[in-house]
């Protein structure tokens, strides 16, 4: 262990001494669950400070609705659905779009929403739907493919999308979830685009620390330090300990992008449930581009698949293994719910670094 | 989908689209999110579109993070 992050540890420990209580700390990020998990992270912090993994996973969040009306679209005749990796093995009731295509439909996995528009030149035949969730990261590369395709009037292409917006389910989660929260370890990649600043409605409103951190051992460890001194402090403060990526503003070409495109809205969160104002949808001079428009499609209210507990996993209110699907017949070759599908999903996490602890 | 990945830009294309090495492999990027660039110079990297630039430091730092995440999950799949 380096000498750095033994002295962090040492301040964690004796500020989560002086905290008295519990301190609980929400990641909700992917890939800080994923590395927390791998750099051993948990082992390094006392008994009374505990790490949940919130709704951080883009695949995770989404709802079951959109997930059913994704695979019955690809399975129509002449649909070519094109989408990231992680969303292809999530199941719905008809099977997942990795069944569908086994099953005959086109479903085609892609690397970027340019790449979308690529599968839609090249199949002018086909009605090319790009299947896209994912948070601020993700919603400008959405917003430019769109552009793009409305400049070269690419007709066959159409976007079904879930894009979500992280702060906005903070703010729900410490309003009305059931798990109590301290501090929050906020997401590296998801802040270059919208900026530390974004926190500042979780600082100041709901009272609750922020800071911002990347994917290092270092700096988790300083993040988390920080969060439990602001616990033992009782007070709550916004910091970024991620400086050389996150400014303060952010990207504002990208935050232009998703201005220009979408319009904020309520949305469906697997867990959550609905949030007012915590969704993108397509703005009215783009709708030509909405799949749902375009299809005819509704967004169901389906449920979760039986016994699944994923959303109480993302809410922070269990822990993997208190579901009786996880590690029986949830596995990652064999996936009931999303979070143990995607590579950055809480019970993956859990099944991959944990399994033999629990 | 959280996870971006540092690149340099190797080669400029039409559209905003780069040539960005990683490592071994080139990619096509897409750099509006950006703005302008120039070869040389390090970005990160996610789902196909540069989000920030960042200094070549941060950037070798990142990779030797990502290099030991591959790995480890390599001796996972060997030994699950």
């Amino acid at each position: 262990m380096s000498q750095q992050i033994e002295q962090l540890r040492q301040r964690l420990c004796s500020a989560g001494e002086a905290a008295g209580g519990t301190v609980r700390i929400m990641e909700v990020c992917g890939t800080h669950t994923m590395e927390i998990f791998r750099q051993g992270i948990r082992s390094l912090l006392p008994a009374n400070v505990k790490l949940i993994s919130g709704p951080g996973c883009p695949v995770c969040v989404t709802s079951q609705g959109f997930i059913e009306v994704a695979v019955r679209l690809a399975r129509q005749h002449g649909v070519l659905a094109a989408t990231y990796g992680d969303m292809v093995r999530v199941p719905a009731a008809a099977g997942s779009l990795e069944q569908a295509r086994a099953g005959g439909a086109r479903v085609q996995v892609v690397f970027s929403a340019r790449d979308a528009l690529d599968v839609a030149r090249e199949n002018p035949k086909w009605e090319v739907v790009f299947v896209a969730v994912g948070f601020e990261t993700t919603a400008p590369a959405t917003a430019d493919a769109l552009l793009l395709a409305e400049r070269e009037k690419i007709r066959n292409f159409s976007v079904l999308a879930e894009h979500k917006l992280v702060v906005p389910a903070m703010l729900a989660l410490l309003e009305g979830g059931q798990a109590r929260i301290d501090g929050f370890m906020c997401p590296g990649h998801v802040s270059v685009i919208i900026g530390s600043e974004a926190y500042r409605p979780v600082v100041e409103q709901a009272g609750c620390g922020c800071v911002v951190a990347g994917f290092e051992p270092l700096q988790i460890m300083q993040c988390l330090t920080r969060l439990v001194e602001m616990a033992a402090e009782e007070v709550a403060r916004l910091e970024n300990v991620y400086t050389v990526a996150v400014s303060a503003e952010g990207n504002r070409r990208a935050q232009q992008l998703i201005d220009q495109v979408f319009e904020r809205g309520p949305a469906t969160w697997r867990g959550l449930g609905q949030i007012e104002v915590s969704g993108l949808r397509l703005g009215q001079a783009y709708r030509q581009f909405d799949a749902f428009e375009r299809f005819g499609l509704t967004l169901g209210t389906e449920p979760e698949p039986p016994g699944c507990r994923c959303g109480e996993v993302i809410m922070g209110n269990i822990e993997p293994p208190q579901c009786p699907l996880f590690d029986g017949v949830c596995r990652p070759t064999q996936p009931v719910g999303p979070c143990m599908v995607s590579s950055e999903g809480t019970c993956q996490a859990w099944w991959k670094y944990h399994r033999v602890r629990v | 989908m959280c996870l971006a990945v540092p690149g340099q830009i190797e080669d400029l294309r039409q559209n905003d689209q780069a040539t960005v090495r990683m490592q071994g492999n080139t990619v096509e990027v897409c750099t509006t999110l950006v703005g302008p660039v120039e070869r040389g110079e390090w970005v990160l990297v996610h789902a196909g579109y540069a989000i920030t630039k960042i200094d070549a430091r941060q950037a070798a730092e990142t990779w030797e993070l990502l290099n030991e995440m591959v790995s480890r999950a390599s001796d996972d799949a060997g030994n699950p």
